[in-house]
């Protein structure tokens, strides 16, 4: 297999995959730590994991596309997920969620135009009875209605 | 001498703002020249009480809840640091109904200790089960695991030490423990919290298991949606390793999940830890005799572990004891969703659903009525309050038609359609299914189509009678649970709660 001549960008995915060469089973924390790094696992990185790893670039690119947290593009600037979950629709998320989509002007699964927000569901963060709750740019908030989802909504500035 | 305050530092804490109440505390005492040491704990695992302050006195630990970081001035000014009257005061937090209630052997030290300190852990009775392990054999061990009558608490309710006694027997020479932590089932936050608060009991599970068994190396598997508990067992486990009880022989790391509720299934957990996507495995082979890398492998649920090192260090007697019919010591009931007083509760088995609804969790919020209460997460069926009397045991939930699953219990108020709570459990089944069996792939999206005709009232019966199909077929055809009992909430709400389904004669007209 042949590989584009080395980059700036090869050189970090390079950094990124040593640690985990000689580990069994590493490709779901190599690709946690490539999308940490960058935001997500591009596409180019997916045939110079798999060469790293002694796979296929067809089962490199099964694993990235199975599992829900792994993205091929950046993710939005700001980011609300938002738990939909049993415990959390007993609690009132459907509310929440709709006012969240009047203030922001996206639904539950959406990305808005200029990546500035995305508004993801999540499926539960073990906070049942606390919710309706959310992950705000991986900080976890919980009780989200009355005054502290005005507060958010108002964070949120939109 | 400084005072001693507690609050906690998990994410359900820290959730509604703990941070910002330590912080003010700190800024609080500082102004008021008294030197305060706080301790980030984990939550008593009363969820509604957070954040739950608590203030070593000499009368001992008072609490004050639910704080907020406003709160906080008039807290001191009250004479909080001394365990001075408040209207939020709560008093002893062991004394509160919902805690003297409690039998915990699991989660024991769950929000009394510094869930990071060895010194509090020995304290506390930490250790005492791995030290006891050491001094038997392995057959020894695993005997008294089974003496105990302990099942996982994964949700299959498998004896854990006839799997344990399987590994045993397999042949070395590489073996390993595997600890289930993919708590992908909403209304669900044992595992979690018990991470959290008291991540070296696990670890000391993981280790007696190792020593059980003959294992060499071990991985605690936990979902991505649990930043704070992936931490504190990567530093628990970094502890333990330079304590010694780590690293001899056994050594343990943790491995992050990706967002698949699929994983949660123990076959589908292992090709994760492979490297692969989630796909279940076909059983045979069991991953006692081929699992982890084709080598004999212990999979066990967080709080199966958990409750080893109380087995070893009390006795199989003093679990067993506890319990109601084949379901043997206690089991942390996790009270979720529409519920008054919602968290944590370890309890022998046999309460009746009932009790823990209306006695423990108190009911709906603002005594609204409570219409369906859905035990064992979203496989587990919609239990009307027709069903109260159910006890809470592995074979009385079966019987009923339902399960208990992980301990979960959501209650839901009279405003839940079932209907769509029915269509949602298909949905959840077709956005999550591994793709490798049809009748979850393929059952769960037709699942979703036929309940959307039924509701809307299109040939009511016959769909009626296709849905009753296509659950048989998911039950029985299905290679696991996502797909085998994804049935379970949708015939419940269909059988519980027909008028949802448009109409009460719904059922008559499909018979």
């Amino acid at each position: 297999m042949t590989h584009p001549p080395d980059s700036a960008a090869d050189d970090a995915l390079d950094s990124l995959i040593a640690p985990h060469r000689n580990h069994p089973g590493a490709l779901l924390p190599l690709l946690h730590d490539v999308q940490h790094a960058l935001g997500c696992i591009p596409h180019e990185a997916v045939p110079r994991i798999a060469a790293a790893l002694n796979l296929s670039r067809a089962e490199v690119h099964g694993v990235v596309t199975f599992y829900a947290d792994f993205r091929t593009t950046p993710p939005a600037r700001r980011v609300v997920k938002l738990c939909m979950a049993e415990a959390c629709q007993a609690r009132g998320c459907h509310t929440t969620a709709a006012r969240l989509s009047a203030a922001t002007g996206l639904a539950v699964g959406e990305t808005s135009a200029d990546n500035a927000l995305a508004l993801e569901p999540i499926y539960c963060l073990g906070l049942c009875a606390s919710g309706p709750a959310a992950l705000v740019d991986d900080v976890p908030v919980a009780r989200l209605s009355g005054l502290r989802l005005d507060a958010l909504i108002a964070e949120l500035g939109r | 001498m400084s005072v001693r305050v507690y609050v906690p530092g998990d994410m359900a804490a820290v959730a509604v703002g703990a941070d910002q109440v330590a912080t003010a505390l700190t800024a609080a005492a500082r102004a008021a020249g008294i030197d305060i040491d706080v301790v980030r704990n984990g939550s008593r695992g009363l969820f509604t009480l957070e954040t739950l302050v608590e203030v070593e006195t000499p009368q001992g630990r008072i609490g004050y809840g639910p704080v907020d970081a406003a709160d906080v001035p008039g807290l001191v000014a009250a004479g909080l640091f001394a365990g001075g009257a408040h209207a939020q005061r709560l008093g002893p937090v062991e004394a509160l109904p919902f805690f003297a209630r409690q039998t915990r052997l699991t989660f024991a030290r769950a929000g009394l200790t510094d869930p990071l300190s060895l010194t509090d852990y020995r304290a506390h009775g930490g250790l005492k089960g791995l030290e006891t392990a050491l001094a038997l054999t392995p057959a020894e061990v695993v005997a008294r695991v089974k003496a105990s009558g302990l099942r996982g608490r994964g949700g299959a309710g498998f004896p854990t030490g006839i799997k344990w006694e399987t590994v045993l027997a397999a042949p070395g020479p590489h073996k390993y423990i595997v600890c289930n932590a993919d708590e992908g089932d909403s209304g669900t936050f044992a595992d979690r919290l018990l991470m959290e608060a008291d991540p070296f009991v696990l670890v000391e599970g993981m280790a007696i298991a190792a020593h059980a068994v003959g294992a060499d190396y071990g991985y605690v598997y936990i979902r991505s949606e649990y930043p704070f508990a992936i931490a504190r067992m990567q530093a628990a486990i970094d502890l333990a390793r330079g304590d010694g009880w780590l690293g001899r022989g056994f050594d343990l790391e943790v491995r992050v999940g990706a967002g698949a509720y699929v994983c949660g299934e123990e076959t589908a957990l292992l090709e994760s830890l492979e490297g692969r996507r989630g796909q279940v495995r076909a059983k045979p082979p069991l991953p006692a005799h081929k699992g982890l890398f084709g080598r004999p492998t212990v999979i066990n649920n967080v709080l199966s572990l958990a409750a080893v090192p109380f087995i070893l260090a009390e006795g199989a007697n003093a679990y067993q004891d506890f319990g109601f019919g084949r379901s043997r010591g206690t089991m942390p009931i996790q009270l979720a969703g529409d519920v008054v007083n919602g968290g944590v509760f370890e309890t022998p088995f046999g309460l009746t659903l009932g009790e823990l609804v209306d006695d423990i969790a108190g009911g709906c919020v603002g005594g609204r009525p409570v219409r369906a209460v859905q035990v064992g997460g979203p496989l587990g069926a919609y239990f009307p309050r027709g069903l109260f009397d159910t006890p809470f045991d592995y074979e009385a939930f079966t019987a009923r038609g339902g399960l208990i699953g992980h301990g979960g219990v959501v209650v839901f108020n009279d405003t839940v359609d079932l209907a769509q709570q029915a269509r949602f459990a298909m949905e959840f089944c077709a956005a999550e299914s591994c793709g490798k069996c049809t009748p979850c792939r393929i059952g769960s999206t037709r699942g979703v189509e036929v309940i959307d005709r039924i509701v809307a009232g299109e040939a009511r019966a016959a769909n009626i009678a296709v849905l009753e199909d296509l659950c048989e077929t998911m039950k029985l055809g299905s290679l696991c649970a996502l797909g085998g009992f994804t049935p379970y909430p949708v015939m419940s709400a269909l059988d519980h709660f027909p008028e949802d389904f448009g109409g009460a004669d719904a059922r008559r007209a499909a018979e």
